[in-house]
């Protein structure tokens, strides 16, 4: 019982607002020594009994401001993911550990539609051996493009020619087919998996959401194959060096088609209907139920809109990247769970503006760990998470819900 | 209870197969039967056919014990804990950290192995309660997020190369201790070839009359000594599960408040629970991956896959109960895990299968002029990739379908003595006594 | 003031405390009762002030104040939804008041947790039953006692104390087949809870509720789906209790019941205590017939 009361008080002092201003005290530290060291100025070592700490330092402002450049490519990203993820886990209620995995499936086949079609040298060329093969003259190109490894996405991305610059149409292409197979493919797994549960506790869809996390990872992997591999050619690609920056055209598609998605989809939310019973039944699925939303059509109209903004976020994921492989959402998958757990679940807004906290934080805290602790960024964004859940369990926005 | 005549003939073999010891030695005898004849088929010798039958026993062994610590977490009270490889790796390499070597790379502390087991069982148990303490508070579904996320930090911490001098960083902790059971039969028990000690001396040359190496006697006796742990942890939850305290656990997993408002410190039982479960998840990470046959502490091992792996064997099982965990531990290690390779072996021997596509679409044209044999050989040659998509697929289907598990019951009861109806104060309450199916009452 | 609980009070070092009903509650009381409180002044086990409770938008209780009496057996009525269960669920911690204090014996217990409260002897039952549906009736029964041996780990497993856990454990289910024969619930205690009808499950509930050893009971509507001759049976074995000491608080709908078997009554409105007294004076409020009448509409 002891123990106990000491547990007690240590929860309780944890969650007192002692605990919060400790984060926040740390908080100001870091922000003050960053900008010392933006500033170059240092102190220190203080000795401690165990080692010196510096204070500031140096960094270029240019090498900050690639941190935060890459912060938002990826929390953009992030934020794209996560709105599904969101959405599924205050709609239907439960954590949805295959959302990853249907990332990595909008990537795998947005991407083998864009390398057809780039790799048979562009929608022209298309249009011009269909209309050959129709009229029997001029060459028929289809028949030089080894078809099979192009959809395989194996063959090498100089040779595939896949990038903003050579193919825009093969990449837009690719990113509207991303989407349209993403949503096919949740509608499947909610009519095969989801709706037979429709009643079932939140555990018990999470423990069929990993199944289906393992079934989908690694069919892509038996039809893809489980070789990690480069798919987007760098030839020509044009890219600009602002003030120590280098921004690629890829990144700034990523942000724009993200952008203008994400503006979509507020217009749809707030002009329309669905919103509304989005969001009623967010809140309360059975009053929803009772006041004659029809419940199975917005749940449809959730995957529908969630698996599309997954399947383009997982397409842009590798525009920017350059790779996949069949395990790319799966290691993503925490990073988007940070994000909506951050931003408040149920909340769009609040997943957009997570993905770029996690993202920025999973960057920007490269200003720290250097070198070998470099590989502690995911950690950093997963020890963020936890404490979101800790101390705001309802996001650090409050837990606005979707308005 | 009710006796009729009928019955009568029936009646002891139906209580031999109620008796759970007798459902497991079942399972395992089933098992060895089962990859005896994979082993025949293949022509396998006297060795091979001991190590393929050792291999299935330790992982069937592995899996009971990671699979009953899991069973306590999840299975009594509820909480759904998927950070099981983090804790399986803290054990692991506390253990190599402190036994190990001091002379090896990277150098361990080179205290004695009972030392370093406790240690590895004390440091799982206390990053358990490091993360119990503020996280059973939360849903389950937050606490099964923060799970993951602390066993993905714990991996990537040891997988840094900032402190790789003493975890390996992302080559692993290549020096690792010796089993006790090297230790007792060799000279130089780093080195499986040294000589023995007088005990291995006559240990091994009792075996060499069956053709059995030098090697294979190490390894089964480890193996042998892996199912005794099995053995004492089933035994210890058995009786913290059939006791007051399992009840508790029982009925926070079933309504928290409804214990709560029975008086019952719910939290302090579930940080109880929880840390005992991950000392477990330590101890079985220490005899699965530290030492003995397949001894290899690398951060990949301990991927959140392998926790997934365990959640499936326990679902199989039956979450909640003790037996079934023992019993879904050896299913899936046995026909999920080491049997797909054999079958693929025995079909591409039978049926010749050389086909060998390098992808789907190679395999599935030739369908269209009626030739199997390239998406046999493909199917085959990706039996990996299948076996996954199978598991994930029967995970679905248990749980849409079999949520209380194949084997196992949920609902044994959680008592001290056994509470059926004929121990009513008026009825023989002794003769039920003496039938007492738990352990516990042996000791009065 | 009365010593009659001396053991459970000795130590109350704030005797205003346990002052301040009887100085404040008479003033809200008709004059005859003031009387009657003052001439069997009894001591108050329980006692709420001021207690608040909101769920988003609506006040569910909203400034109740009342003190049920030692070895009372005191009636708590009200329309629907006028936050009967709510003042329960604060008062045994389940919920977090937003305002108000609880006091018991003396001490504020506001803001503690249940079990702590079940702990010092107060304990409720819950409108809609609780049952553990994957446990049997007897393990439900055998869960409630508290200071159980075997709720360590370590004395369970152990081989020296196991003894001794394995003992008591045969005590406590002695005990508890005594507990399902009075309830009639002794056919069914290898039954799993979840299988149990409505009124099976209110018996449960109400069987476990005593199993912990409670001084002061909170029952939220115990009879409900219960069969008439039980009940009867249910309410002598209530006022046997009482006899013995223990302090019961009733929620209940059937007014014959409470009416006939209450000695204090307390009527509670839109989370208020709308009146209280014996109950003839209850009976014959216009206030309340009008609550009624207007909550039942
Ligand atoms: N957990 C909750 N969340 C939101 N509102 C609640 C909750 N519990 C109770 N309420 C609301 O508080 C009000 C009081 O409810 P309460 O259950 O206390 O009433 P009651 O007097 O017990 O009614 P009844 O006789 O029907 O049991 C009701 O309007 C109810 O809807
Ligand atoms: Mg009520």
């Amino acid at each position: 019982m002891d123990a106990n009361a000491t547990i007690e008080r240590g929860v309780g002092f944890a969650r007192s607002s002692t605990g919060a201003s400790i984060v926040t005290a740390f908080g100001a530290v870091l922000f003050l020594d960053l900008v010392a060291k933006l500033a170059g100025v240092s102190l220190g070592p203080l000795e401690t009994p165990w080692f010196g700490i510096w204070f500031g330092g140096d960094i270029a402002v240019g090498q900050f401001a690639g941190f935060i450049w890459d912060g938002i490519v990826i929390g953009v990203v992030i934020g794209l993911a996560s709105i599904g993820l969101s959405l599924t886990y205050s709609i239907l209620n439960f954590a949805n550990f295959a959302h990853g995995d249907y990332v990595t499936a909008g990537a795998f086949s947005g991407w083998a539609v864009t390398y057809v079609i780039a790799g048979i040298g562009g929608l022209l060329a298309i249009t011009e051996s269909a209309v050959n093969a129709v009229t029997g003259l001029g060459t028929y190109r289809l028949e030089d493009a080894d078809l099979v490894r192009l959809v395989l996405l194996q063959t090498a991305p100089l040779e595939a020619g896949a990038n903003m610059w050579l193919s825009p149409a093969a990449i837009v292409i690719g990113l509207v087919a991303a989407a349209g197979m993403t949503i096919v493919l949740s509608l499947i797994l909610d009519r095969l998996v989801y709706r037979p549960m429709r009643d079932a506790d939140g555990i018990s869809l999470l423990i069929a959401s990993i199944g289906v996390a393992f079934a989908v990872r690694y069919l892509v992997a038996l039809v893809f194959g489980a070789n990690r591999r480069i798919v987007t050619s760098s030839e020509k690609l044009p890219s600009a060096n602002l003030g120590g920056v280098i921004v690629d055209a890829h990144e700034v598609t990523l942000v724009v088609v993200a952008a203008i998605l994400m503006f979509g989809l507020h217009v749809l939310l707030q002009r329309t209907k669905l919103g509304k019973a989005m969001r009623a039944m967010a809140d309360n699925r059975s009053l929803a139920q009772v006041t004659g939303i029809p419940t199975e059509r917005v749940i449809k109209s959730t995957w529908i809109i969630g698996a599309g903004l997954t399947g383009a976020a997982g397409f842009l994921l590798v525009l920017s990247q350059g790779g996949l492989g069949f395990q790319t959402g799966w290691l993503l998958l925490l990073l988007i769970f940070a994000a909506v757990i951050m931003g408040g679940i149920g909340s769009i807004y609040g997943a957009i503006a997570g993905g770029l906290v996690i993202g920025l934080a999973s960057r920007v805290s490269l200003v720290w760990l250097q070198g070998d602790l470099a590989s502690f960024a995911r950690p950093t964004a997963f020890a963020l998470m936890i404490l979101v859940l800790l101390f705001r369990p309802s996001g650090i926005f409050g837990g606005v819900k979707t308005a | 209870m009710s006796q009729t005549t009928t019955d009568d003939v029936l009646a002891p073999l139906r209580r031999v197969f109620a008796n759970d010891a007798a459902k497991v030695a079942v399972m395992y005898i089933a098992i060895w039967v089962v990859f005896y004849a994979f082993g025949n088929h293949l022509g396998y010798g006297n060795s091979g056919m001991l190590s393929l039958v050792r291999r299935v026993t330790f992982l069937a062994a592995v899996y009971g014990i990671v699979v009953l610590a899991l069973n306590i977490q999840w299975g009594y009270a509820g909480l759904f804990n998927i950070g099981v490889a983090g804790f399986m790796a803290v054990g692991a390499y506390t253990v190599a950290m402190l036994s190990s070597p001091p002379a090896g790379s990277p150098p361990g502390l080179g205290l004695p192995l009972p030392i370093g087991v406790l240690g590895g069982i004390l440091a799982a148990t206390l990053v358990g309660l490091v993360a119990a303490l503020p996280a059973l508070r939360l849903k389950a579904d937050y606490l099964a997020i923060v799970t993951v996320a602390i066993s993905e930090i714990i991996r990537i911490t040891y997988n840094s190369p900032a402190f790789s001098d003493v975890t390996g960083g992302a080559r692993g902790f290549g020096n690792l201790p010796t089993s006790p059971v090297e230790t007792l039969l060799l000279q130089d028990p780093t080195s499986p070839a040294s000589e023995a000690t007088s005990l291995g001396e006559t240990v091994f040359s009792f075996a060499a009359e069956y053709g059995i190496s030098q090697f294979a006697v190490v390894n089964t006796l480890y193996t042998v000594g892996v199912l005794l742990v099995l053995l004492v942890v089933y035994l210890l939850l058995e009786r913290a599960g059939k006791s007051p305290y399992g009840r508790v656990l029982k009925a926070i997993r079933e309504d928290e408040t409804a214990a709560q408002s029975l008086g019952k410190d719910t939290q302090n039982f579930k940080v109880r629970a929880f840390a005992l479960g991950c000392g477990l998840m330590g101890l079985a990470g220490i005899v699965w991956f530290a030492m003995g046959p397949r001894a290899s502490v690398t951060p990949q091992t301990f991927r959140p896959n392998i926790t997934f792996y365990i959640f499936i064997a326990l679902i199989i099982g039956g979450a909640g109960s003790n037996t079934g965990s023992v019993l879904g531990g050896a299913l899936f290690a046995s026909l999920l895990f080491e049997a797909p390779p054999m079958i693929r072996s025995i079909i591409q021997e039978t049926f010749q299968v050389s086909a060998n596509p390098g992808n789907l679409i190679e395999a599935l044209i030739p369908i269209a002029s009626g030739n199997l044999a390239p998406l046999g050989g493909f199917l085959l040659n990706n039996i990996d990739s299948l076996r996954f998509i199978g598991m994930g697929i029967l995970l679905v289907v248990l749980i849409q379908r079999k949520p209380d598990g194949l084997l196992g019951a949920r609902k044994e009861t959680a008592a001290g003595v056994p509470l059926t109806a004929d121990t009513r104060p008026d009825t023989g309450r002794a003769d039920a006594d003496a039938a007492a199916v738990d352990g516990g009452e042996t000791d009065e | 003031m009365s010593e009659d609980d001396a053991p459970s009070v000795a130590d109350a070092d704030i005797p205003d405390d346990v002052d301040v009903p009887e100085d404040v509650e008479p003033e809200t009381m008709d004059s005859d009762v003031e009387e009657s409180a003052k001439t069997v002044p009894r001591s108050v086990p329980l006692r709420v002030e001021g207690l608040r409770k909101e769920f988003g938008g609506i006040t569910a209780v909203d400034g109740a104040t009342f003190a049920v009496e030692e070895g009372s057996l005191t009636g708590l009525i009200g329309p629907n939804g006028a936050g009967k269960s709510t003042t329960f669920n604060c008062i045994t911690g389940v919920h977090e008041a937003d305002a108000g204090d609880v006091y018991f014996r003396g001490e504020e217990i506001s803001g503690e947790q249940p079990h702590d409260i079940v702990e010092r002897g107060l304990v409720r039952t819950f409108q809609i039953a609780r049952q553990l549906g994957e446990m049997t009736v007897l393990e439900n029964v055998m869960l409630a006692p508290g200071g159980q041996q075997g709720e360590s780990i370590t004395r369970s497993v152990l081989p020296g104390t196991r003894g001794r856990v394995v003992a008591q454990e045969r005590e406590l289910r002695e005990k508890a087949w005594e507990t399902l024969e009075f309830f009639e619930l002794d056919h069914l205690a290898t039954e799993y809870a979840g299988n149990l009808s409505g009124g099976q499950r209110k018996l449960l509930e109400l069987a476990r509720a005593l199993m912990t050893d409670p001084s002061v009971l909170l029952l939220d509507e115990p009879f409900a789906g219960v069969n008439p001759t039980l009940e009867e049976k249910l309410l002598d074995r209530i006022h046997d209790l009482r006899e013995q000491g223990l302090t019961f608080l009733l929620v209940e709908h059937d007014m014959d019941l409470i009416m006939q078997n209450c000695e204090h009554v307390i009527v509670m409105h839109q989370g208020r205590v709308l009146d209280e007294g014996p109950p003839e004076r209850i009976k014959n409020n216009e206030e309340v017939i009008e609550a009624y009448l207007g909550g039942e509409v």
